[in-house]
């Protein structure tokens, strides 16, 4: 350019002039929508409750309906639209986890079941698993160690 | 024979001559504003085939086919076919043309392919080297979407820089002699990389290549921009298209009026959810093949200067922290008056 910006005044320049994210917009529709998925996961647990279900094979039940739900949502081509609207508040809760793990999975399935979908089906969840499994194994060494101090 | 003017523009003495033209889309681009000037929608998203890959080779194949027919050619005639996309290794347009017996010139420009493409096939014709060429390219968003970003089913939200792949493809027949616009300078952009790091902000990133080869044109061919009837950019998209045109006024050249962009021609922004607006390699090639070149004819347009920009990073660079280096090709094409 005849004109010669430097690197770090068109930087300044573009994010200066960049149309700005719907802040307010995106946390009331994530509030919304994880509010929404929790009290769905909250009633299917009241229910166990109600049949019957001791405590802890309801909290475990529950979790395998939702994660259920976003898998079937997800093959239902539904819950791209929701994760659309809802942003984190469709993300963060386990049918998200779901939909991360199962929207590769078909994306990936012409590539075949080993190299594709076996390969692949990780390709967004497998961060959160490997540092979740990490802060687990530390959470877990520091629980140790404080319990045999005592 | 094709002379050099200044230090980038090729001058072509014997003007190549675009004699025909095909565009095909994809649903979301036949519910746009151009709907009427593409030869073909596609409904399904496969195109009949298996995957999205193959349906974009597809695109580019039928697209070189309906070019042809309608200017009554035949593949024979063309002596290079030049054409890529933005699959790895171009493979979308090598698998188009693998059963067509005809010489294969496979280039990767990102977003700038057709007019790298169209540069190239004229300065071949102008130099002797052909009687007709085929510059054509293609996008899909399915493929580009699991080539760039994520899974189509995968739930996320687009920034307010992204923009929507096109899913098209645009032919471009240039011929040595023929009725139609002609292309009477060429020129070839360098890369340039103002540091911009975000893949989801290329119109902030190749606005700068776009303003270069602008004034780089303007200053090699000693025209002003008020020459031409049109300057046209690729798919800078709304953003893009605003950043460029202030860089523009800051270098004395007022681009309003006269300057527009594919990306925000092809979608209706307000009303198709894109965003920015388009991108991809189809989205400049199908604007130009059916939209821009109708109106040429018409002699509703007589000089137009078709920019098309490229992104040329890979998401393996962009995990690795670099920035998006870009590119924009300058193609002037003008009737004979």
């Amino acid at each position: 350019m005849s004109r010669k910006l430097t690197k770090h005044e068109y930087q300044h320049l573009v994010e200066k002039t960049m149309p700005p994210s719907r802040v307010l917009r995106n946390l009331l529709t994530a509030f919304i929508t994880g509010g929404l998925i929790c009290a769905i996961g909250q009633l299917f647990l009241m229910g166990l409750k109600e049949l019957g279900v001791d405590e802890e094979t309801a909290y475990m039940l529950t979790t395998v309906i939702m994660i259920f739900l976003g898998a079937l949502l997800t093959g239902l081509n539904i819950y791209d639209k929701i994760g659309k609207f809802g942003g984190a508040g469709a993300s963060i809760p386990v049918t998200g986890f779901s939909n991360s793990i199962v929207s590769p999975a078909m994306e990936y399935k012409k590539e075949g079941y080993v190299m594709g979908v076996g390969a692949r089906m990780f390709l967004i969840a497998g961060p959160v698993l490997v540092y979740g499994i990490f802060a687990s194994v530390v959470a877990g060494l520091l629980y140790y160690l404080w319990s045999q101090a005592m | 024979m094709s002379t050099r003017t200044g230090k980038q523009t090729v001058v072509l003495s014997n003007p190549p001559v675009a004699i025909g033209s095909a565009a095909i889309v994809g649903k979301k681009e036949g519910d746009g504003p151009l709907a009427r000037y593409f030869d073909q929608i596609i409904d399904d998203e496969y195109f009949g085939e298996k995957t999205f890959e193959k349906a974009e080779s597809r695109l580019l194949r039928d697209t070189l086919v309906k070019a042809l027919e309608k200017c009554g050619k035949s593949a024979q005639d063309i002596h290079f076919i030049i054409s890529g996309d933005l699959q790895n290794q171009c493979t979308a347009a090598s698998y188009a043309f693998r059963d067509v017996q005809v010489s294969f010139i496979g280039i990767y420009g990102a977003c700038s392919t057709m007019a790298e493409s169209l540069a190239l096939g004229a300065m071949l014709i102008d130099g002797g080297a052909a009687e007709m060429t085929a510059c054509l390219t293609s996008s899909h968003f399915c493929s580009a979407e699991r080539q760039f970003r994520y899974p189509l089913e995968f739930g996320s939200q687009r920034t307010p820089t992204s923009q929507w792949t096109v899913t098209g493809a645009g032919c471009i027949l240039l011929g040595k002699q023929g009725n139609g616009p002609r292309i009477t300078h060429v020129t070839c952009g360098t890369v340039m990389d103002m540091g911009i790091k975000d893949a989801n902000n290329m119109g902030g990133a190749m606005a700068p290549a776009a303003c270069d080869t602008i004034l780089r044109h303007l200053q090699d061919t000693g025209r002003s921009l008020d020459y031409y009837d049109l300057v046209l950019t690729g798919d800078l998209g709304s953003f893009g298209r605003s950043i460029l045109t202030r860089l523009l006024k800051d270098n004395g050249v007022e681009p309003e009026g006269r300057y527009d962009d594919c990306g925000c021609m092809i979608f209706d922004l307000e009303r198709q959810d894109v965003v920015c607006g388009g991108s991809g390699c189809g989205c400049s090639a199908v604007v130009l093949s059916a939209y821009i070149l109708e109106l040429m004819n018409q002699k509703k347009l007589n000089k137009v200067l078709f920019v098309a920009t490229g992104a040329l990073h890979s998401p393996t660079w962009i995990q690795q922290g670099e920035s998006i280096p870009c590119i924009a090709h300058a193609v002037s094409l003008e009737n004979n008056t």
